[in-house]
């Protein structure tokens, strides 16, 4: 039978209307993950072709390649396979170095998750900046324990500095791999944290200097001749200190 | 595949197109049934050609690979849940395509009745249907008989592409399109008599 479906001249050249997609799609569909090493030990790396998506060190994992697997499944529902190349940059991004030129797929997260990690993401190395800082950075003032909620579940760490991100009574906070971790990493990228430790022991969250008044780790606060603490953004600007327009310190 | 025969102008019937490579769907079926991220890669290298021809025919233009992407990561969340057996009874290839109709009805053809919802992830989606400006455009870029095809009645081009471009058969047609075959045929008999009244129209000037 083959009745109204003859194949004549035009039907067939219909056939030739089917073509291979522009590029093998298994590259769209899974994502790709593989080790190297970062600056607090061996690091789980998985990334899509839009970018990198999820990073585990490897002792958050116990060091174990199926425990990666199932927790990237349970959060992207993707195939994952094992490749030996790390995207371009990453090695050095993961250490401080060039880490907003590694793209990242952050598809999975909520508009709000993606803001919060967009701003921490303008983190300085080096500097530190308080959940209040991101909260207003992303126009949600009061969401600061929303803000930390959205870091805690970062799912690529060190290439998003959420460990950049302390409470605002200058502690160094939680961090996704643990506190510990977190001012390792600090350290390794020479933020001075006996530092900060001191001033948040003494209830200093803002340094003023030359009529500006900045976060502790902002450069300019750093190299001031003669710095002066302040509890509050309000008491700095009681004293005549505008805000710096640097590091722009939020009350 | 089968061009050469074709070629020689003999009149093939439906029963000697090959429906899919079945063994060949077998041996892949297993292999996800063993591991579904080793094996899925196969499912993917097999079916991405039809998929994406019949994504980017029915009118998804220059988003049809990432439609035909997301079809592939909807079966394979679905196969997530299947147990072996399940999967070993597919039919993958009207399978995938039941999934990328659904996923092009759900996602790209509803983008202007709800928008930004479903493809928030992919963005600037313009809506298909193609306008009569977009005819004259696709005619420039695309070869003058895809955008003709676009053109058609949605059935019609649904059916024509299935039938004509992708080579299913009748009966596969009209599960994937959940129409009855006597349907299936009118649609693609009327989007041929359309689409040949267009083409001498229009191209063979």
């Amino acid at each position: 039978m083959t009745g109204d479906d003859s194949f004549d001249e035009f039907a067939l050249r219909l056939g030739g209307l089917a073509v291979a997609p522009p590029r093998d799609l298994t590259g769209a569909v899974y994502g790709d993950w593989t080790r190297l090493d970062g600056p607090v030990g061996e690091l789980l790396v998985a990334f899509t072709e839009v970018g990198v998506s999820y990073i585990r060190t490897a002792e958050s994992v116990g060091d174990d390649d199926d425990t990666f697997r199932e927790r990237f499944h349970a959060l992207f529902q993707r195939p994952l396979r094992r490749t030996s190349d790390a995207p371009a940059g990453l090695r050095q991004a993961v250490r401080g170095h060039g880490a907003a030129q590694v793209p990242v797929d952050l598809r999975v997260l909520t508009a709000f998750e993606r803001d919060v990690l967009t701003a921490t993401r303008a983190i300085p190395t080096g500097q530190t900046r308080p959940y209040a800082w991101v909260a207003r950075a992303i126009g949600r003032p009061k969401a600061v324990r929303a803000v930390g909620t959205a870091l805690g579940n970062n799912p690529v760490p060190l290439l998003i500095p959420c460990h950049r991100v302390t409470r605002s009574d200058g502690n160094l906070g939680q961090y996704v791999f643990g506190a510990d971790t977190k001012e390792r990493l600090l350290r390794a990228e020479e933020t001075n944290v006996d530092e900060l430790l001191d001033f948040a022991r003494s209830r200093i969250a803002y340094v003023g200097a030359d009529g500006v008044v900045c976060y502790p780790t902002c450069t300019r606060a750093r190299s001031a001749a003669d710095p002066r603490g302040f509890r509050t953004l309000a008491a700095a600007e009681a004293a005549g200190l505008r805000p710096c327009d640097l590091c722009t310190p939020a009350g | 595949m089968c061009n050469a025969g074709r070629s020689l102008g003999v009149h093939l019937s439906m029963d000697d197109l090959p429906e899919s490579d079945a063994e060949t769907d077998v041996a892949m079926l297993a292999a996800i049934a063993d591991d579904l991220d080793a094996g899925f890669a196969g499912m993917v290298r097999g079916y991405q050609r039809v998929v994406y021809s019949v994504a980017l025919r029915v009118g998804a233009g220059a988003d049809a690979d990432d439609l035909a992407a997301e079809c592939f990561l909807r079966a394979y969340r679905a196969l997530l849940g299947y147990d072996r057996s399940r999967i070993l009874a597919l039919r993958p290839r009207s399978w995938l395509l039941t999934i990328l109709l659904n996923t092009w009805r759900n996602t790209v053809r509803g983008a202007t009745r709800r928008p930004a919802v479903a493809m928030a992830e992919l963005p600037d989606r313009p809506a298909p249907g193609p306008t009569v400006e977009d005819v004259v455009a696709n005619t420039e870029t695309r070869g003058e008989l895809g955008a003709l095809v676009s053109a058609l009645p949605e059935n019609q081009r649904l059916a024509v592409v299935l039938r004509h471009v992708v080579e299913l058969p009748v009966a596969e047609i009209a599960a994937v399109m959940r129409i009855p075959e006597g349907t299936v045929k009118s649609h693609i008999s009327r989007g041929l008599a359309r689409l040949r009244e267009q083409y001498a129209k229009e191209v063979v000037r």
